[in-house]
């Protein structure tokens, strides 16, 4: 036996939206986790928060208030139509705006304890040594939190990966577009298919054990701080 | 040197700093400055721990905003009700306490972090300089984990070095090390004092560690400036009791004129007396800068030559004040004939009755010891 073209398809489709989620998290949870490590405001907390909430959330919830948001009439798809975008559910994109939200923490929270171990002083350090605020961001904070980035990016990876209840609420089960590996093992599992269903199963098992085993053994530095959450 | 070039090339700080009153502590802390700071030489400034001094070096270098007041270092305006510069762009060098140095570069890729960004192009040779000044040549392909405290510190005062800084400063650079390795830094203090002409602000608890290079001494105290000015006659104030202690006791500068090979001892001559101290093989017309500590001076009426004591020095008191404690008083004496040089002696109040010491006295300082700075 081995893979089907369908679940190859699926393999390559869970692939793609895990690359461009982690892509897009990257970009938008660098500047987030940035402001939660540094902030004293008085949104710290709720802010934090909103970004943990998939981490104790059912997907199903969360997949439930973004098919509203993203439908005809809310919010996203309002804009999303005005825009000329159509609608988002039941598409590639719709399940990246899922998994952009449903993966945020696992990104975030790396970046924001690594950020907050490096402290002020590297940072004041660098300033009487005449580096501006870019240049001490880019030449010190970016190297510094290297080990962060890569487990902001590794776990964002794979929790996209493994994405099913959010996936399913939105983006349902068309093939090629949003069947995803997870459907996809469940469909077969559904179809009482449960050799293909071993197959893709064990693949998930195994690939998310190396990449745990990957994280776990870099070497512990300061500024490792990507798995003290979860772990 | 005109009135307005001194002014053009000293450090006037007017300022405050207000630190809001942080979890631990009750309350906010305030520090006030009001003083012009020559723009060349050593400055140190002492004070106990929390007197707000690392707090006035912050404020200097950019790291902590002022809250109200100007800032001037040698003509230009680094901080006024306007604009404030902010700290990478003013030419300062600092050296944290605790040797803090870019653990993700090696120890040549600090330095070259730091002339990259200096204020103006350092050649190579320069760097080289720099290298050898602090004695860096073979460390330079470690990284920061791999060098002793001593040598960290060494690197990031080279480091701050290389920015080209037209002020210095230092927070305790030596209160993290133990007294070996203090003795290994101080060495190369004194060639970047001797050898860079920039000025340095020093910050330190402890007030024996820098004797030797402080040319100014401001003195510190719950954010408020108890003393500020050349370092021999704030060393000779008696009005700032209780602040040094028993640090206190005032500073002779003076030349080697005489040395007697049969009993170990050379002569120093200063201006209104001489001194006789152990030979530790000065040179000839060596300049000294000795310390007699106020505890190590005793005074009498008469001079007592039935006594172990080496130096007896004819003075007169000039001033009495009150100690800290409550037991003790603080003399201050001319010696010499025109008094030009002062030392301060501290004694116990009964004693100050007893011999009825009041300005104008004459008396004999007999100064138990005397440390040579250098």
């Amino acid at each position: 036996m081995g893979f089907s073209a369908a679940d190859w398809a699926a393999i390559s489709l869970s692939l793609q939206l895990a690359a461009v989620t982690t892509l897009i998290l990257l970009m938008l949870g660098t500047p987030l986790a940035w402001w939660l490590a540094r902030t004293r405001s008085r949104l710290k907390g709720p802010v934090a928060s909103i970004v943990a909430l998939p981490l104790v959330l059912p997907p199903t919830v969360l997949g439930f208030y973004l098919l509203v948001a993203m439908g005809p009439n809310g919010p996203i798809g309002g804009l999303t139509q005005s825009l000329g975008l159509g609608s988002l559910p039941f598409t590639f994109w719709g399940l990246v705006v899922g998994s952009v939200c449903y993966s945020m923490p696992f990104v975030v929270q790396p970046l924001q304890n690594s950020f907050a171990s490096i402290g002020e002083r590297p940072l004041e350090m660098a300033a009487t040594l005449r580096a501006g605020p870019w240049d001490r961001f880019l030449h010190v904070v970016l190297p510094l939190a290297r080990p962060g980035f890569l487990s902001a990016s590794v776990l964002g990876f794979a929790h996209t990966l493994g994405e099913f209840g959010v996936v399913l609420m939105i983006g349902g089960n068309i093939p090629g577009q949003t069947r995803v590996l997870s459907v996809q093992i469940y469909d077969h599992v559904e179809a009482l298919d449960y050799g293909q269903a071993h197959w893709l199963a064990g693949a998930m098992v195994l690939f998310s054990f190396l990449v745990l085993l990957f994280l776990y053994s870099i070497p512990a530095r300061r500024g490792d701080a990507g798995l003290r959450f979860s772990a | 040197m005109t009135a307005a070039a001194t002014l053009n090339s000293a450090i006037i700080a007017d300022f405050s700093v207000r630190l809001p009153g942080s979890k631990h502590e009750a309350g906010s802390f305030d520090l006030r400055v009001d003083e012009r700071l020559p723009g060349a030489g050593v400055t140190v400034v002492f004070g106990a721990s929390g007197c707000g001094k690392t707090t006035l070096l912050r404020a200097l270098a950019g790291l902590q905003p002022i809250e109200s007041g100007y800032l001037r270092v040698k003509g230009e305006t680094w901080h006024d009700e306007k604009e404030s510069l902010p700290a990478h762009r003013r030419p300062v060098g600092y050296v944290f306490q605790e040797a803090s140095l870019f653990e993700h570069l090696t120890a040549a890729g600090n330095l070259e972090f730091a002339r990259k960004r200096a204020a103006a192009t350092v050649n190579e040779q320069e760097v080289q300089d720099v290298i050898a000044l602090l004695g860096l040549g073979d460390l330079l392909q470690q990284r920061p984990q791999q060098l002793s405290g001593g040598e960290r510190q060494r690197l990031s005062i080279a480091r701050s070095l290389l920015i080209k800084p037209e002020l210095l400063l230092m927070d305790e650079p030596l209160a993290a090390l133990d007294q070996t390795r203090k003795q290994e830094i101080l060495p190369y203090l004194d060639r970047i004092r001797a050898e860079l002409k920039i000025p340095m602000i020093y910050v330190t608890h402890a007030l024996d560690e820098v004797t030797r290079l402080a040319d100014h001494l401001m003195i510190l105290s719950q954010g408020r400036v108890r003393a500020c000015g050349p370092i021999r006659e704030v060393l000779a104030r008696i009005d700032v009791p209780g602040i040094l202690g028993e640090e206190a006791g005032a500073i002779v500068e003076g030349r080697v004129t005489e040395r007697d090979s049969e009993w170990h001892l050379i002569r120093v001559d200063f201006e209104g007396g001489q001194l006789w101290l152990r030979d530790s093989g000065e040179a000839m017309g060596q300049q000294l800068r000795v310390r007699t500590l106020a505890r190590d001076i005793s005074l009498s009426l008469e001079a007592d030559q039935a006594s172990s004591i080496l130096n007896r020095l004819p003075a007169e008191v000039a001033a009495i004040a009150e100690d800290a404690d409550p037991a003790m008083a603080l003399v201050q004496l001319l010696v010499g004939a025109p008094g030009e040089t002062r030392l301060v002696a501290r004694i116990s109040r009964r004693s100050v009755a007893q011999l009825a010491l009041s300005p104008g006295k004459p008396v004999w300082a007999q100064i138990k010891s005397v440390a040579v700075l250098y």
